[in-house]
């Protein structure tokens, strides 16, 4: 009985694969058909629409009629707008501020949450909170927060503290609602930073400290000459993609003043927005995400020498 | 000379003051500071919460009730949320975009990473840079090119047109998390195989995936997320109301006319946020592990 499975079985073992399968051990065959779906999806819905946006800042497209080419004009008309230049200022304003509030306050958690603490991991946990919740919906509590007659932090102002005697005007005018909507990114982005920042606190070696130590060195001493260096190619990394993403954000200004009062909260995001979707002028649109396109390739190039100084400082090789 | 001469006075006082005096210190530069962050860093989800389950008349009167506490909950506004709007409807879109806009993500750089961290081609370092910048390119500067091409294909105002666009952005992250985690599996493992016998498919499923299963679960769970608290292709491509994602529903289904109804509007934030935040609670050190791991990448 058994020696006529055994053989049976080592039988199997022996067959040839079939062509498929042999086709799939054919490695640039491989090589095409692992890179083919994601390559594929991202060569079709990004660099393709990247171009496509390019080319139609130079049209007059709009909602329903194909757009024919106009040359600069998108961008000189964008140039003599008032609404425009306030958005590109508001926009390199809030990227910078908000930039400089998330990183100062980010790395100040990072270093507390670097002491020897109870329940580390649930602190670390709920800290990461406000960035897991939608922004949108995160933004509508600030938006309830920041209302004009039934804000809570009016009403700690004013009935509980006693400072003032009215309500604060959150939204209501330009420079109060653009400091709001700063808060509000800060207040979404301190835990990305923290976090990112902590892991990379807790990369160097205690023995730096302990020689230090032994030299005398005080604590700024040892936070300006070990942490800040040793921290600085993920201060590098995380920092580009924090300018990115808050020079091209959307969601919180949408949500919380939809650009006004009277356009001063317009991110370029938003006014591309604002002028493609709903006001049908895609061309126009277009030219003003076009026109975020400088800033970007100046972060990049920022991360790019970033992480060409951490090989650099850590004497890796290329990989 | 001097300086470590005053180093050492000062710390030659016995030993329980300075215990004290330490941890009075650390107590002021540690926990005080760290209390006010998360007391800040919550604060909107308590006022979110506290929102959702007050009646109207609590709502709108600091002068008689604390506004910091709730004297008598209701579920009138999760009531009139569930059974008098699309909310339902709104939660099931977004679970269905969210999940499938994962998988084919999940799919496709799985593949990818694989090739270009195991299999070793000429020029495989190009494609994974190029799949790095990709990640660089932001959403908002791509949705207005995105929206006339969705019209083209016919896929305006279908979930296709969001499980479709929101790969551009979860590949390139998973991509990069997955390359690092396929970095960490000894290549021998695969040689091994290969003496064995195996084709690169069976050790791909057999050997390589098993071992990355933890960064599979990373780059799933960040992809849902992402996908979830995604907002301006869903507002640009989606405008029948049934078919809209609940952060775009919100804004827009909800906020009708002048007079916000506030309690409705949180107790939907609140609902919106529950499934990551549940999510996010099964799975956080694989949040922390790939948030860290695809900077450090």
């Amino acid at each position: 009985m058994s020696a006529t499975t055994v053989p049976a079985t080592w039988n199997k073992a022996r067959q040839q694969p079939g062509r498929l399968a042999r086709l799939f051990d054919y490695k640039p065959f491989l090589v095409f058909a692992c890179l083919l779906p994601a390559l594929g999806l991202l060569g079709v819905f990004l660099t393709y629409p990247l171009g496509l946006g390019i080319w139609l800042a130079f049209t007059d497209t709009t909602i329903g009629r194909r757009g024919v080419w106009i040359g600069f004009e998108n961008f000189e008309y964008l140039f003599t707008d008032p609404i425009f230049w306030n958005a590109v200022f508001y926009s390199v304003f809030y990227t910078g501020v908000a930039t400089l509030g998330k990183f100062a306050l980010g790395l100040w958690l990072a270093l507390l949450l670097n002491n020897h603490l109870p329940l580390k991991s649930l602190l670390r946990a709920i800290i990461l909170l406000p960035w897991i919740v939608p922004t949108v919906l995160s933004a509508i509590a600030f938006w309830w927060i920041y209302d004009p007659q039934f804000s809570i932090i009016s009403y700690l102002a004013v009935d509980v503290l006693g400072v003032r005697t009215t309500n604060f005007d959150f939204l209501g005018s330009a420079w109060p609602a653009r400091w709001s909507l700063i808060a509000a990114n800060i207040w979404r982005g301190i835990p990305f930073v923290a976090i990112s920042l902590l892991a990379g606190l807790q990369t160097i070696s205690p023995s730096l400290y302990e020689a230090a130590l032994l030299d005398g060195s005080t604590p700024w001493q040892r936070f300006r000459y070990i942490t800040f260096p040793m921290l600085m190619p993920i201060l590098a990394i995380v920092m580009t993609f924090s300018i990115i993403f808050t020079f091209t954000d959307f969601q919180l200004v949408y949500a919380i003043t939809r650009g006004g009062p009277v356009n001063s909260t317009h991110l370029l995001a938003t006014l591309a927005f604002q002028r493609g979707i709903p006001g049908g002028q895609l061309g126009e649109g277009a030219a003003i995400a076009v026109s975020m396109i400088p800033f970007l390739i100046f972060a990049t190039l920022f991360s790019y020498f970033g992480l060409a100084r951490r090989k650099w400082q850590q004497g890796e090789g290329n990989d | 000379m001097t300086e470590a001469a005053t180093k050492a006075n000062g710390s030659s006082p016995p030993p329980e003051t300075m215990a004290w005096d330490s941890r009075s210190r650390r107590v002021v530069m540690v926990y005080v500071p760290l209390a006010c962050f998360v007391l800040i860093l919550l604060f909107p989800f308590y006022w979110m919460t506290i929102t959702a389950f007050k009646p109207n008349a609590e709502l709108y009167d600091y002068k008689r009730y604390n506004p910091f506490w709730i004297g008598s909950p209701t579920l009138d506004h999760l009531y009139m949320l569930l059974f008098e709007t699309a909310y339902p409807r709104w939660l099931w879109t977004t679970m269905l975009v969210a999940v499938c806009a994962t998988v084919l993500s999940l799919v496709s750089s799985t593949l990818a990473a694989y090739a270009i961290q195991r299999l070793r081609f000429r020029g495989s370092g190009y494609v994974g840079l190029a799949i790095y910048l990709a990640y660089l390119v932001p959403p908002s500067i791509l949705f207005i090119p995105l929206a006339t091409m969705v019209f083209q294909l016919g896929l305006f105002d279908t979930p296709f047109a969001l499980i479709l666009t929101y790969p551009t952005f979860l590949i390139p992250f998973c991509t990069w998390l997955l390359i690092g985690y396929f970095k960490s599996i000894p290549y021998e493992l695969e040689e091994c195989a290969l003496m064995d016998g195996a084709t690169r498919l069976q050790i791909l499923r057999r050997i390589t995936l098993p071992l990355a299963v933890p960064g599979l679960i990373s780059a799933g769970i960040f992809s849902f997320t992402l996908s979830w608290n995604e907002f301006i292709y869903a507002l640009a491509f989606i405008q029948s109301s049934e078919n809209k994602t609940v952060p775009v529903a919100i804004l827009t289904e909800l906020v009708t006319g002048d007079v916000y109804q506030w309690g409705a509007l949180m107790a939907g934030s609140l609902l919106g946020s529950l499934p990551v935040a549940l999510f996010y609670s099964f799975f956080v050190d694989y949040y922390v592990s790939s948030l860290t791991g695809a900077v450090k990448e």
